[in-house]
């Protein structure tokens, strides 16, 4: 569902988001937002003004008042709508999720022996079992108490591979609205209605369960205070005019107020964050809160697992290892027939070792990998030729084997651990043959992404089973900073300690039960998806598509999120110089003609100056929509050039912008004779 | 504008640099609580009376309300004092009892380290008044202000703690070890400079065309020495350091310029030393001096051209506006003093700021709007400064993509809440006061001029209250009750509006762990850094006074290149 990219401004949603910017203008919704909220209290009073001028004394004065108080409403309106769209494109994304979540059904197990009743999902509670088979939707989230099967996430991840789950062990919880494609397992709720993985992933799109981070209040704090700060500068101005003999009329000191506090950033500030959340959906990753994605943007230290991360997930054959009496030969054909049906990475790795040969024969049947076995091979004829792990081909064996044999494959094995491969037994029939050398190979374009992230002052840290030398060997081919070899869940954790007492803060992503504590220590802990219930529960990230990579996208995106809100914070406070030279002059020509200086974007009389300020204030608003939405552009670079570049383009830009476009639209205002 | 005049300004600028780090060595020696020679045994018995344990460190509050207690009593015994001088000794002339509302301004205005004078001292105060009350507040307002620098610097230094020092030790340490040896020495100085020292009242001299002259005398030096050092300005003579007794030589004036930058620069260096990084330090000075320079050379280019209204009189103007100011000094020392008085929230002055072009008068008004942070008084400056920093930080520092940092300390809600409450409260006192003043009888009858000069020299006395600088406009009648009111609340408001949430800002920050600087952190040196503070500071606390400043000193100069006066 996620991959499906929506158009910024795709019809139906824009419509829905105007309903939705109408509704918003809700005094309690508005509250929400102080500083709207301060610019629609202005607006009130204006139209009530309005109403006073067009019945009383100056109607002439009527129609440049009711612009005024149209485009105040207009940016309290563009501002709603700003949340509204940012919404909206949840709500869209909540609902074909809701879509799935409809019809799940529930075999709830009766409690005497194989009986069930078919319910619907929504009337399960937890610790209740239920049987999914073939064929069925899992009803709510659970955990796999009896049997194997396979079951295909798609409807979460947009993988179409399907995943193996089972009782017990780091495999054991799956999702409800996932589709189970073979076999029949039975699974206790873990989750009531109205609680479960999907649900808080649609309340989360949808942006109703959204709670201010602590960043957007501090942020909050400060838009507050500019506007109580420009409260004290605009509500001093009429006693200052008063001095100099004159007065300024209510509707223009409300102008000059309205453009002066900080419009622009507060009407986007929301919108910002929901679609910084909103992205991280997209990227089918799940973040519990707002604040784990600002803790994302903060993130120094980086524990990568070796595997899948920085290597291959698959290893890739390198040798053929030959036990005593059996000829290099026949242990590579025996290899290369056993894996010529395997699709695996692994396999096509050993086939592609093997070199050119004969194809296997027609008669040859494939025996497939099964979960049990864990081996798989081909039987042509009588031969039994089977390839895999060395435990499990010994047992397949079992006493049938030759003694010294297994002495000879377990030496030979061992050997191969030690440099820190990964051996493979091969075996035709009775008669194991020699081992296959796996090794790990390092990811294209690693080595580069981590120093990226050293440039952006992230240091990588690689977390393995592997031992100090075998660890140290990829460490150093990879380029990470440092690595923890032979790593328990405990020294994981104190790890994490480590840095974090150090002032640091840590990001890691696990998958196993064991990795729960320091997927909670951490803090940015991305739980896999397929992990177990314990490490999804402890992390505040839940990655749906169970890539341990994403680790460094998902800094990507908290850096941009925050990045977006400072540089339209900037833009925002930027903006007041040029409105200020716009509305000053207007207010000051009349008490002393020779302030008439001041007008330096030479705008042609005062009602139009301040009629285009206020135009410039509500339209920059919209104008800003998509960029709040997509966010800034981000590249991985240091502080100081990441600064550099926003710096020249949204303080810069935020200086002038409004020169330019308050006189654009002055020249409008005034060549069509609103003012 | 001359080469020579430059070149006595890139000297003083060049000479502040060069003073900021021994200075600040020797002030983060205090910060530090190390051990002083010669003094120790003052030091601990003064603690000994005060049953003070220095090693004991003071919550924000506990600091707090030890600093608040300690100045609301200078308040009452200085207005003790000038209420009780007709009785007291050291009253040569024998003036009375100074009235309730002048002795109510004056006290404050002493502790609040303002030293505004709504009156004329030599004509108003005994020397007991002069050197046991105010010469006393001069020290003590001045080591409050370093006190609270120190509690600040702490905050932003130590980590995972609540304590931000002990106030009582650090008041002790700045005042026995640092305010108080400078000024003997600088005092002995100026008394081989030619100022006067000595208890006499007056002399009265026959002058060349037989004419007696009444020449006012005292503890002339003493009390300059602290009034430049502690960036005081209270002038032992009405017309400060105008007066040839209180400034006779270029040399005087030229250390006397330097003695009021002289802690204030050397403060950002402590500021850097204690944090870690001496360059976020010179950061801080940079920025500072990057403000002063540029409003020297607005001011000097304004004073300079001269007033073309007496051009186009037909009489040569080529020495430039030398109306209010002293020929002994010129145009370059007068603008160069001017400047540094009102940047440093001194208030010191040797030339008249009403007398000033309308847009050399502009430059002092915008540096005390900016609030005291360009060098700024004793301590203040820093706290000043520093208060835009976490604002600027937080406002640019998410643009790479981070929860804000300053100097290693995240920068969130309670920070931001704080900073914003202390930087708002500046314009609150200055518009608000001076918007009451421009309407009210009373107010608009303390004017020299009407017009738009009239409303500067209201706006200019607000400005110089809140900001804690002290320096007067000239023009305005401020010995009223209404203004000495008026000014009072102002210079309360600009102080301890300042003070106690810088401190709450401290404690807060004090109890932070430290996040150590890496490549990803936001960049707060160099010329980036420095060039953006400048930018929010001028946003931010420049623009809300553009009205203000359009309708005082704009107005007075767009009717002057219209070639009229308004």
């Amino acid at each position: 569902m996620a991959q499906q990219a929506q158009s910024l401004f795709s019809r139906d949603l824009v419509i829905a988001a105007i309903k939705g910017s109408c509704v918003k203008l809700d005094p309690r919704t508005l509250v929400r937002n102080p500083v709207m909220f301060t610019t629609a209290v202005v607006a009130t009073l204006s139209t009530a003004l309005w109403f006073g001028t067009i019945a009383g004394s100056e109607p002439g004065k009527g129609l440049f008042q009711g612009q005024l108080v149209l485009w105040l409403w207009l940016t309290v309106l563009f501002g709603n709508f700003a949340e509204a769209l940012a919404e909206g494109r949840g709500k869209a994304q909540a609902a074909s999720l809701r879509a799935t979540k409809a019809e799940l059904m529930a075999k709830r197990m009766l409690g005497v022996g194989e009986t069930y009743e078919i319910i619907p999902a929504g009337q399960l509670s937890v610790e209740e079992i239920v049987l999914v088979e073939t064929g069925d939707l899992i009803p709510a989230d659970g955990e796999v108490v009896w049997g194997v099967a396979s079951v295909n996430e798609a409807a979460i991840t947009g993988e179409s591979a399907p995943v193996i789950r089972e009782a017990g062990g780091d495999r054991s919880a799956v999702t409800a609205g996932t589709r189970v494609i073979s076999d029949s397992i039975k699974v206790k709720i873990t989750a009531g209605p109205g609680q479960g993985f999907l649900d808080r992933m649609i309340a989360l799109v949808e942006g109703a369960s959204r709670q201010k981070t602590p960043n957007e209040i501090a942020l909050t704090i400060l838009l507050v205070g500019l506007t109580i700060i420009f409260l004290i500068a605009v509500g001093t101005l009429p006693a200052f005019a008063h001095y100099a003999g004159g007065m300024i009329a209510v509707p223009v000191l409300v102008a000059l107020f309205v453009t002066l506090i900080p419009t622009t950033i507060s009407a986007l500030l929301s919108a910002i964050g929901i679609a910084g959340m909103d992205r991280l959906v997209r990227f089918n990753v799940l973040a519990k809160s707002g604040r784990a994605v600002e803790a994302a943007g903060d993130v120094d230290t980086l524990l990568l697992d070796k595997t899948g991360t920085i290597t291959i997930g698959d290893r890739q054959a390198t040798a053929f290892i030959t036990l005593p009496g059996i000829s290099e030969r026949e242990l590579i054909e025996a290899a290369r027939l056993a894996s010529v049906a395997d699709e695996t990475p692994e396999g096509r790795s050993i086939v592609a070792l093997a070199g050119e040969g004969a194809p296997a024969p027609a008669e040859a049947i494939t025996i497939p990998f099964t979960a049990q076995t864990r081996v798989s091979g081909v039987d042509i004829g009588i031969r039994q030729l089977r390839k895999g792990a060395v435990d499990a081909v010994l047992r397949l064996l079992g006493d049938r084997a030759n003694k010294d044999a297994v002495a000879a494959l377990r030496r030979c094995t061992e050997d191969i651990a030690r440099s820190g491969g990964t051996p493979l037994a091969v075996a035709d029939g009775d008669r194991l043959l020699g081992a296959v050398h796996l090794k790990d190979v390092i990811k294209a374009g690693v080595r580069e992404r981590f120093a990226e992230l050293r440039r952006m002052g992230i240091r990588t840290v690689m977390i393995t089973g592997d031992n100090q030398l075998t660890a140290a060997a990829i460490a150093a081919e990879a380029g990470v900073d440092d690595f923890l070899a032979e790593a328990t869940p405990e020294q994981k954790l104190d790890l994490i300690r480590k840095e974090q007492a150090g002032g640091k803060l840590v990001a890691m992503c696990g998958d196993g039960t064991n990795d729960a504590p320091a997927l909670a220590q951490s803090d940015v802990g991305v739980a896999m998806n397929t992990g177990t219930q314990a490490a999804r529960e402890a992390g505040n990230m839940v990655d749906l598509d169970n890539d341990p990579t994403k680790l460094i996208e998902i800094v990507g995106l908290g850096k941009q999120l925050l990045m977006t809100r400072g540089s339209l914070t900037t833009f925002s406070i930027a903006n007041d110089v040029a409105k200020y030279f716009a509305i000053l002059p207007a207010i000051f020509v009349v008490l002393y003609p020779g302030l008439g200086v001041l007008n330096v974007m030479g705008l042609s009389s005062p009602d139009s100056a301040i009629l285009s300020a206020i135009i410039f204030n509500a339209l920059i608003i919209p104008a800003l929509v998509p960029l709040a939405l997509k966010g800034v552009k981000y590249r991985p670079a240091s502080a100081g050039a990441l600064l550099s570049r926003n710096l020249s383009i949204y303080g810069l830009g935020g200086l002038v912008a409004p020169f330019v476009g308050i006189k654009i639209i002055d020249m409008a205002v005034s060549g069509l004779g609103l003012a | 504008m001359t080469v020579q005049g430059w070149m006595f300004i890139i000297l003083f600028i060049a000479l502040i640099a060069a003073i900021a780090r021994p200075m600040g060595a020797f002030l983060f020696a205090l910060y530090d609580g190390r051990p002083m020679p010669l003094l120790g045994p003052v030091e601990r018995g003064f603690y000994r009376i005060g049953g003070v344990d220095p090693a004991r460190d003071q919550s924000w509050r506990g600091y707090a309300i030890a600093l608040l207690l300690f100045n609301l009593f200078g308040v009452a015994l200085l207005y003790a004092v000038l209420r009780l001088q007709g009785v007291l000794p050291f009253n040569p002339q024998g003036f009375g009892a100074v009235s309730s509302d002048l002795a109510f301004n004056t006290a404050i205005s002493f502790v609040t380290n303002t030293n505004w004078q709504s009156y004329g001292g030599e004509t108003t105060l005994s020397h007991f008044s002069q050197m046991f009350a105010l010469t006393v507040q001069n020290f003590l307002s001045a080591g409050t202000g370093i006190a609270v620098a120190f509690a600040l610097i702490r905050g932003f230094a130590r980590r995972d703690t609540k304590g931000i020092g002990n106030f009582w030790a650090d008041m002790t340490r700045a005042t026995l070890y640092l305010l108080l040896p400078l000024s003997i020495i600088l005092t002995i100085v100026y008394i081989a400079l030619g100022v006067p020292q000595t208890f006499a009242a007056s002399v009265d001299a026959t002058t060349l065309e037989g004419a007696k002259q009444t020449l006012a005398l005292g503890p002339v030096a003493s009390q300059l020495a602290i009034k430049m050092l502690g960036t005081n300005g209270g002038g032992f003579f009405n017309v400060n350091s105008a007066h040839p007794f209180e400034n006779p030589t270029a040399l005087t004036n030229f250390i006397q310029m330097l003695s009021i930058f002289a802690i204030g620069a050397g403060l950002t260096w402590t500021f850097g030393k204690a944090v870690g990084n001496t360059r976020q330090g010179w950061a801080i000075l940079g920025t500072m001096l990057l403000l002063f320079t540029v409003g020297v050379a607005i001011t000097y280019w304004a004073e300079a051209g001269g007033n073309p209204l007496i051009t186009h009189l037909g009489v040569s103007d080529t020495l430039g506006n030398m109306e209010g100011k002293d020929v002994r000094f010129g145009i370059v020392a007068s603008t160069l003093f001017a400047v540094v008085t009102t940047a440093a929230s001194c208030g010191a002055v040797i030339a008249m700021h009403d007398s000033f072009m309308p847009l050399g008068s502009l430059m002092p008004l915008f540096n005390m709007h900016l609030g005291e942070l360009i060098i700024g008084g004793v301590g203040a400056g820093l706290y000043g400064m520093l208060l835009y920093c976490l604002l600027a930080v937080f406002v640019a520092g998410l643009m790479v993509g981070r929860t804000p940092e300053y100097v290693g300390k995240k920068i969130e809600a309670r920070e931001v809440k704080l900073a914003v409450l202390a930087i708002a409260s500046l314009p609150l006192a200055i518009l608000g006061l001076t918007a009451l003043a421009s309407v009210t009888d009373a107010g608009l009858a303390g004017r020299l001029n009407m017009g738009p000069h009239g409303f500067t020299e209201i706006l200019y006395a607000f400005t110089s209250a809140a900001a804690n600088n002290g320096s007067a406009f000239g023009g305005l009648t401020a010995n009223t009750p209404f203004y000495n009111g008026l000014l009072a609340l102002g210079m309360f408001i600009g102080r301890f509006f300042v003070i106690i949430p810088v401190l709450a800002i401290a404690g807060s920050l004090a109890a932070k762990r430290h996040t150590p600087e890496g490549a990803g952190s936001f960049p707060t040196t160099g010329a980036l850094w420095i060039g953006l503070l400048t930018a929010i500071i001028l946003i931010v606390g420049g623009l809300t006074f553009l009205p203000a400043l359009a309708l005082g000193p704009g107005a007075d100069q767009a009717a002057l290149m219209a070639g009229f006066v308004q």
